[in-house]
């Protein structure tokens, strides 16, 4: 049975000022309703003046998806009533889009490139926020600091198979957008997903309330789940619009009177008609991910699995160019898998990290001057001292201080010897030829040295010493 | 010579919602002159009720363009007039606030929706007056109390704080006793405003001129047909007639579209006006919802409560015609009627300069005369064309029928304002002299 998936995304554009007054957009932390004038709380009289860099950044992205810009697309008013919207209509673009018929390119979900279809983009303000006071207050509190932040909402074709697919569409969406500059993907809620999804010959359902696009995923996976459990059970799947739980990981029926609207759409006539079509011809566009990617390999001769990683997110791509040059191929390893690895786990910004300490890092491990032991180790405590807005040392002085340079078989005499009188079982074992007594032993010998050697080279070591009778 | 001046006018027609008793003034070219504001242009810490209740005690906290210009030129604030609420009605008697009387004859109507304005002017309590015009709300009450009241082209005057009606046909525009302070008025509140995206940098800065040698005058048939007063028409013949003494030819000219004039105008004023109206729901301003109750119940009580009669049939009537299934034969085909009025002005006005006829069909009604809705709308039939067509419209007094005065309109092509001003004022100049 196959599994049709089609989606609607909210992309809140990282312009200055929101899409029709001077308000800044960046509200974090304030105080609610600091960030508002007449317009954006759409009090009587207050006209909308469309924001240039807004229509710039959704050209950028329309070039980018290799979409057409037709000659005039049109905003419209959006009318339904809600709390959260001052003026009782959204002002959006309804039947004349900014623009139309792109396309992006992800891999299917046996590794093959394939086109996702996009149906068309159009610019539109955001509403206000509703605050639920806890404790079953009989009132909510209206925030209108986001009211009029400006969104690109992009509507694909339902174009993908799997949920897994939709999560690689939306993270290469992502990746394009972050490239463009259009698009601070650190922003709570600045990218929000409605999808909607059926099963070869069932009605579609449409979800709702995705905010993240790891959500997405989550939520396809749920409603696959539960469409092919209604028609196991001889049940059909209703026409309907259903509510993601972030939290629970479900999505529930929301039926509601309130979802069924007649929005009454018509033309802005508070704003002309937008005529922007020869503008895109001099957008200047950056290097996108699959441009980018495909240099990397071919510039550094790193692995297509590395060349992807680290282009999938631009701020990641330009860290491991400062730092290339001191080896590339080892520079993609350690970038790749080692500090993206670690700020995983610290849930760290590589924007956090002082590319030129890594770069001193990388000499050293390049110049076998530590071991990679000691590198992941050198590693962890400046990032460590980075995420607690410590100075970060210099890799150089952490070795000296922690004592952490590569040792030579040389020193590691006494503690050899000490790890094989203490073991002699294993000693035996060795000497009887299992091979996991040997790896035993020298990772007694690393637990004492505090991985200062080469696993390899103190391999050898211990043979040698045991074999030669510990001379 | 910045000051105050002392305002308490003996206010016998009902002609203001709010008096600015002591009205503060700079220095400039109106410095120290009283200005009479409609209610529906925001006014920062003065009310601004639009007539209707539903915005009684709201106070704007900003200044519409037009207004910061006022005061820039040392205009005295001195008070907000009355109107029909949000502007929908032809008599001034559907505001929340009681009717306007008119000063001509105070058991008759001073015609709408900007009643309050005109009022105030012929009465004297105030030389001059903004008002606004969405289908002929400037011209009709001009018409009626016999003052001067000059639509603009659309795009000429900043609507930046005009409290939306109808966006796509209103514009602000000056009231006054003469033809010379109505241009004088619109030369300080015509200019440029980057906030209001529909507005052409087209500054008005004229003085009147009362030379019409060889102006052709357009004389539309349909101005002079069926349901309009053979008195009025009588009126206003004679005006042209006065035109031509001065030099100026008549061509006949036609405008065939104005047949669905009415009907195409009042679906584009409903339909932007459901939308208009939608954020009057007592969240932010006005009169507070009742927070007990759901809020889409206390939206729908507070605004059955405090939209009167004829804002409801409107706001019902837009959102009719914009609904899913209704809005391609309503809103679209208003679209059409209305493109086909404008192609029918530009034919027309190659050959005129200007386009003259009767504001008004009639002299002003009775209070109360106008009790049946569609009668009323009837009246607006010759002042809605030029709104559609987004041209400049004057009104100008000629003559008196049973000793209610009768309004000359004049039209002109788009941003020649002055064209239309200087027509005006040639007629009132000869006539006075």
């Amino acid at each position: 049975m196959k599994t049709i998936v089609g989606l609607e995304i909210h992309v809140q554009l990282s312009t200055a000022t929101k899409l029709f007054c001077g308000c800044s957009t960046d509200y974090r932390d304030d105080e609610p309703n600091t960030h508002c004038c007449p317009v954006c709380l759409g009090l009587p009289g207050a006209l909308p003046r469309l924001n240039r860099k807004a229509v710039e950044y959704g050209l950028k992205v329309a070039k980018a998806l290799d979409m057409r810009v037709p000659e005039e697309s049109e905003f419209a008013r959006k009318n339904y009533f809600y709390p959260d919207l001052p003026k009782a209509y959204q002002i959006t673009q309804y039947d004349k889009p900014l623009a139309v018929e792109g396309t992006v390119e992800i891999e299917d979900d046996e590794g093959h490139e394939k086109l996702i279809r996009i149906t068309r983009v159009h610019l539109e303000e955001d509403p206000g926020r509703l605050v639920h006071v806890a404790g079953g207050s009989k009132y909510s509190l209206v925030d209108y600091n986001r009211s009029g932040i400006p969104l690109l909402e992009i509507v694909t074709e339902p174009d993908m198979r799997s949920p897994q697919e939709a999560r690689r569409f939306l993270n290469r969406l992502r990746t394009i957008l972050e490239y463009l500059g259009v698009f601070d993907g650190e922003r709570e809620g600045g990218l929000r997903v409605d999808a909607n999804i059926s099963l070869e010959g069932s009605e579609r359902v449409e979800v709702k309330n995705i905010s993240s696009y790891k959500g997405v995923e989550k939520a396809l996976t749920f409603e696959v789940t539960r469409q092919k459990n209604l028609l196991r059970r001889g049940q059909k799947v209703t026409r309907e619009t259903r509510h993601f739980m972030e939290g629970r990981g479900i999505t529930t029926s929301s039926r509601s009177k309130e979802e069924e609207h007649d929005y009454r759409y018509f033309p802005e006539p508070d704003l002309r008609p937008l005529r922007v079509a020869d503008r895109v011809a001099a957008i200047d566009l950056p290097e996108l991910p699959t441009a980018r990617k495909n240099r990397f390999m071919k510039q550094y001769g790193i692995s297509l699995n590395h060349a992807r990683t680290l282009t999938g997110d631009p701020k990641l791509a330009d860290f491991y160019e400062t730092v290339a040059h001191v080896d590339p191929v080892l520079a993609a390893t350690w970038v790749a898998d080692t500090l993206l690895g670690e700020l995983n786990y610290r849930d760290m910004s590589i924007a956090a990290v002082p590319a030129d300490r890594i770069a001193e890092l990388l000499a050293l491990l390049r110049t076998e001057t530590i071991t990679d032991t000691a590198g992941v180790q050198i590693l962890r405590e400046m990032l460590d001292a980075c995420a607690a807005g410590k100075p970060c040392e210099p890799p150089a002085v952490i070795v000296e201080r922690e004592g952490l340079a590569r040792a030579t078989g040389d020193e590691f005499t006494q503690v050899v010897e000490k790890v094989v009188a203490a073991n002699p079982q294993a000693v035996e074992d060795y000497r009887a030829g299992k091979k996991g007594a040997l790896n035993f032993l020298v990772g007694q010998v690393m637990k004492e040295t505090r991985g200062r050697a080469d696993p390899r080279e103190l391999g050898k070591i211990v043979s040698g010493y045991i074999d030669t009778g510990g001379v | 010579m910045a000051g105050t001046l002392d305002f308490s006018p003996d206010d016998r027609y009902n002609a203001f919602i709010t008096t600015c008793r002591q009205a503060t003034f700079s220095e400039g070219t109106l410095a120290g002159t009283a200005v009479a504001v409609k209610d529906n242009i925001s006014t920062a810490r003065i009310q601004t009720t639009c007539g209707s209740k539903i915005l009684e005690g709201y106070v704007p906290p900003y200044d519409a363009h037009v207004v910061e210009l006022l005061r820039q030129a040392g205009a005295a604030i001195v008070g907000k007039t009355n109107m029909d609420e949000f502007g929908m009605g032809t008599t001034t008697e559907t505001s929340a606030f009681g009717p306007t009387r008119n000063p001509a004859d105070p058991e008759r109507v001073p015609g709408g929706s900007s009643g309050g304005s005109a009022a105030a002017v012929a009465a004297g309590l105030v030389p001059m007056a903004l008002g606004t015009d969405t289908g002929g709300s400037i011209r009709c009450p001009a018409a009626f109390c016999g003052i001067v009241g000059l639509k603009p082209t659309y795009g000429r005057v900043s609507r930046y704080g005009l409290i939306a009606y109808a966006n796509s046909l209103e514009q602000i525009g000056p009231m006054a006793r003469t033809v010379e302070d109505v241009s004088r008025l619109m030369s300080v509140i015509a200019k440029y405003d980057p906030r209001d995206s529909t507005m052409l940098d087209r500054p008005y800065d004229h003085r009147p001129s009362a030379d019409i040698k060889g102006l052709r005058v357009g004389i539309p048939e349909e101005y002079f047909g069926e349901g309009v007063d053979p008195r009025v028409a009588e009126s206003v013949r004679d005006a042209i007639g006065v035109l031509e003494g001065l030099g100026a030819e008549t061509v006949p000219v036609s405008i065939p579209g104005m047949q669905h004039a009415l009907a195409a105008y009042y679906v584009i004023c409903t339909s932007e006006a459901s939308s208009n109206l939608a954020r009057f729901d007592g969240v932010r301003y006005g009169p507070a919802v009742d927070t007990r109750k759901t809020w889409h119940e206390a939206y729908q009580d507070l605004r059955l409560e405090l939209f009167g009669a004829e804002v409801r049939r409107r706001i019902m009537l837009g959102t009719f015609a914009l609904s899913a299934g209704y809005a391609g034969r309503y809103y679209a085909k208003a679209q059409v009627a209305r493109r086909n009025i404008k192609e029918d002005f530009e034919r027309a006005f190659c050959d005129a300069d200007v386009i003259a006829g009767p504001t008004m069909p009639t002299t002003a009604f009775r209070l109360g005369e106008k009790s049946d809705p569609l009668s009323m709308y009837l009246s607006d039939i010759l002042t809605v064309p030029a709104n559609l067509a987004g041209i400049p419209a004057i009104s100008v007094p000629c003559g008196r029928v049973d000793g209610l005065p009768v309004g000359l309109q004049i039209m002109g092509r788009q941003f020649e304002d002055e064209r239309v001003v200087d027509a005006a004022f040639a007629y009132e100049q000869e006539v006075r002299a």
